[in-house]
């Protein structure tokens, strides 16, 4: 019905597809699998219009088609389910399901009887018990992912995508999703379903398509393999050469997190990081590892448990005591959290060691040129805005921006996210350099090559918990992403 | 460096205004007027300095002049209670710092944005100052200060001088110190300011107070120029302020923007209005001219940008 002919799409200079090819057909629930990075919402976004691929062709029922936008797609008959619906909260469910194309009487007016018979006419196909006049606000998340599904219906949507839905859902939803997800596929439509979760794409679906650093792997039948087949589809590579963690003795205790909880987010979660180790934070998007990192930064606050930083406890709820106790966080978000894009490259190191009175614009200057060397950074101003620097040149900014400090900790969230290989290769080189120095390291990253090649401990979280922490000589790709799936403790 | 462009601009044009209106305007360029084009902006020029830090940090305060017209009701009602003259001076700062404090803590602890909570207090300061005083008028103040604000030294008016000096000192802070980079930071993305240890909340706060306590200041400067302490002064002054500080190149987006560029500004509208004055215009056309002003200032950078910026597909 819909397909995919060896697509590519690129950002910049990072390959987010590369020649992959899919087949949906209808009556089949087909699973995307793959790790973070892999290029399963690249995949989506192409195949909901909002991404058009550099190469390859999208067929519907083999036509060429080209989507200029996601309103194309709808056309096409695709609709997507995300894990957050978008819909306007003010509005009943009906007017929802309607927005846009709402049937008409004469001179304009609203058919509101034919709206509502419509929509009861959908849940009932649906087999679920909805109110269609209620306002969309008060609804779960796994009710409004209904409206969502009942308003692609109404578009008579034949390929229905569905991005992460059961992320957010209760075991009792999820049934209920996959009934209804079930019925239309029954119902002629083709599905594709993402999902992190194994379990959930053996139950549901015929085919599985596994994806690995945006190239097509396998696609499989879902009956002729196993789940660890799968996780080796997902995962096999050779270890990639480029990390060069050097061995180093650790000594004392940099960071201890004794039974960390934030209500709805992690609970009791405990760690330690020593000055001179590495230690990686893995798990899936989701798990909680950049809110333990936040939560320790002070971003956040923690309703329970302790934080020592050299064996002194830690205020919670403030990033000024977390610097002043020589903690530093490079965020997730380079873009939003870690510079003020506007600034200079110069005004976004000096961010970090601001004091009251004035400002010595030569000891600003000066530090700011020492670190953008030391990082080499490849600039053509100090004075020019950070926007003008390549990402990867961004984040060496942010580096010079907290070693500055001359941190004890150095909390590193995705670290290499969206730069180029050589860069990740000097950030790599950096980072071990400077645990060899004596700082304590704690990387949360989400690329498994990078996880084993530069950590000393892995440490996974799944579903805000800590399920594993594996020393070096043992980490393997299978047991990392094992734990992370949370297959295994 | 492109931000300082349109200072530049500001400045050509004040340059411009002032030769037209000195060889065009009869009575212009006299001693006594320059005195009174510079007395006429004061309580304006006050509180752009303090305008310009609220806005730079993405944040705006449309009650000052409702904050000045209560301290002037202050002013009025504990003198006409008696109270010395020495007293009562602080005690209206105080008014004016303590309208700000809330301003602050509804911005930044309720996390309310501030053009709602301003226009909020911008009604409730005037009402309170007519509570106060009503629509009587305290005019009876004593000389010693009143002729004290419109004194002059030369052609200078004691006033400006004041002024001058405070300028100087909000240039220093903006500019030049750990605070000023701290503002200019937080006013152009908060997150990062705050991923910064930055303490946003913190700044914006005393940003507001400050703001206040200027009004408080600007208050008695106009009670004693006009002899005169009314709930009604500085009426729609708010507009005036704003106009000069966005006229100045700041960002109404915050982030962006310099003290010399809105000095350069409030005498460009300084220039202008007085030069329609003597020119004998109409007050209409007058603030017919200042609502240009302000609109061309809010369009031209963003004009500009438009005009720089390639098409995005």
């Amino acid at each position: 019905m819909l397909a995919l002919r060896e697509v590519s799409k690129s950002f910049g200079a990072v390959r987010a597809l590369r020649e992959v090819s899919l087949d949906l057909v209808p009556g089949e629930a087909h699973a995307l699998a793959g790790e973070n990075g892999a290029g399963k919402s690249t995949l989506v976004k192409i195949l909901s219009g909002v991404h058009r691929p550099d190469r390859g062709t999208l067929l519907l029922d083999d036509r060429p088609i080209e989507f200029h936008g996601p309103a194309d797609a709808q056309a096409a008959g695709v609709a997507v389910i995300y894990q957050e619906p978008t819909l306007f909260p003010d509005l009943s469910v009906t007017e929802n399901i309607f927005m846009g194309r709402q049937p008409r009487r004469s001179f304009g007016r609203l058919d509101r009887r034919a709206m509502r018979t419509r929509a009861v006419e959908l849940f009932s196909r649906l087999g679920v018990p909805l109110d269609p006049d209620q306002p969309t606000r008060g609804l779960s998340i796994a009710d409004q992912q209904l409206v969502e599904i009942a308003k692609a219906l109404s578009r008579d949507a034949r390929v229905l995508v569905m991005d992460e839905p059961t992320a957010a859902l209760s075991g009792n939803e999820v049934e209920r999703l996959f009934g209804v997800a079930g019925s239309l596929r029954e119902q002629g439509c083709a599905v594709l379903f993402v999902s992190h979760r194994l379990d959930e794409m053996f139950s549901l679906c015929q085919r599985v398509t596994t994806l690995r650093d945006g190239a097509w792997v396998a696609t499989d039948v879902i009956a002729d393999i196993t789940p660890d087949d799968l996780v080796r589809r997902m995962v096999g590579r050779d270890l990639a050469t480029l990390f060069p963690k050097t061995d180093t003795s650790p000594g004392e205790v940099a960071l201890r997190v004794e039974r960390l909880t934030r209500e709805g987010v992690f609970t009791d979660v405990s760690f330690e990081v020593r000055s001179g180790e590495i230690v990686a934070l893995a798990g899936l998007v989701g798990a909680g590892r950049s809110e333990v990192a936040r939560a320790v930064f002070g971003i956040d606050r923690w309703d329970a448990g302790r934080v020592h930083v050299a064996g002194r406890p830690l205020r919670a709820g403030s990033p000024t005591a977390a610097m002043a106790a020589g903690v530093a966080l490079v965020p997730e978000d380079r873009r939003q959290q870690g510079l003020v894009m506007d600034l200079s490259i110069e005004r976004n190191i000096g961010l970090t060691g601001l004091r009251w009175g004035l400002v010595s614009r030569g000891a600003e200057r000066a530090r700011a040129t020492d670190w953008a060397i030391r990082l080499q950074v490849k600039y053509a101003h100090l004075t020019d805005a950070v926007t003008v620097l390549s990402g990867g040149n961004q984040q060496k900014v942010v580096l010079a921006k907290w070693l500055a400090r001359e941190p004890r900790v150095l909390i590193v969230d995705e670290p290499t996210r969206g730069i180029d290989v050589g860069t990740k290769a000097e950030v790599h080189r950096l980072l071990s350099e400077l645990a060899g120095q004596g700082l304590a390291v704690l990387m949360i990253s989400s690329e498994l090559p990078e996880v084993l090649g530069m950590a000393d401990r892995v440490l996974v979280m799944h579903e805000g918990r800590l399920v594993a922490d594996i020393p070096r000589a043992e980490a393997t790709e299978e047991r990392v992403l094992a734990a992370a799936t949370g297959r295994a403790a | 460096m492109r931000a300082n462009r349109w200072e530049t601009l500001v400045v050509a044009l004040l340059a411009a205004v002032t030769l037209a209106a000195t060889f065009g305007v009869d009575g212009f360029a006299n001693g006594s007027n320059v005195g009174f084009l510079f007395l006429d902006v004061t309580e304006i020029a006050l509180m752009a300095l303090t305008m310009t830090l609220v806005i730079v940090a993405a944040e705006i305060d449309l009650s000052v002049a409702s904050t000045l017209g209560l301290c002037c009701a202050v002013l009025g009602s504990l003198w006409n209670a008696g109270l010395p003259i020495e007293a009562i001076m602080p005690i209206c700062l105080l008014t004016g710092a303590l309208a700000g404090a809330l301003n602050g803590v509804l911005v930044t602890r309720l996390g309310l944005p501030s053009l709602a909570v301003t226009i909020g207090t911008f009604a409730l300061y005037r009402g309170l100052a007519y509570v106060i005083l009503g629509d009587q008028a305290v005019a009876d103040l004593p000389p010693a200060y009143t002729s004290l604000a419109t004194q002059a030294i030369g052609p200078i008016p004691l006033a400006t001088l004041l002024v001058a000096v405070l300028a100087i000192g909000a240039g220093i802070v903006l500019h030049r110190t750990g605070l000023g980079r701290a503002i200019v930071a937080l006013g152009s993305n908060e997150e990062a300011a705050y991923f910064a240890g930055i303490r946003v909340k913190r700044i914006k706060f005393w940003l507001f107070v400050a703001s206040g306590a200027m009004a408080g200041l600007a208050s008695l400067v106009f009670t004693f120029r006009y002899a005169s302490a009314r709930a009604d002064n500085g009426i729609g002054l708010e507009l005036a302020v704003v106009a000069a500080v966005l006229l100045g190149g700041v960002s109404i987006f915050g982030g962006r923007g310099t003290l010399p560029g809105v000095i350069a500004a409030v005498l460009l509208l300084a220039v202008v209005r007085n030069a329609l004055i003597l020119a004998d215009v109409a007050n209409e056309v007058l603030n017919f001219v200042t609502g240009l002003l302000l609109v061309a200032s809010v369009l031209a950078p963003n004009l500009k940008v438009r005009l720089e910026r390639k098409p995005v597909p």
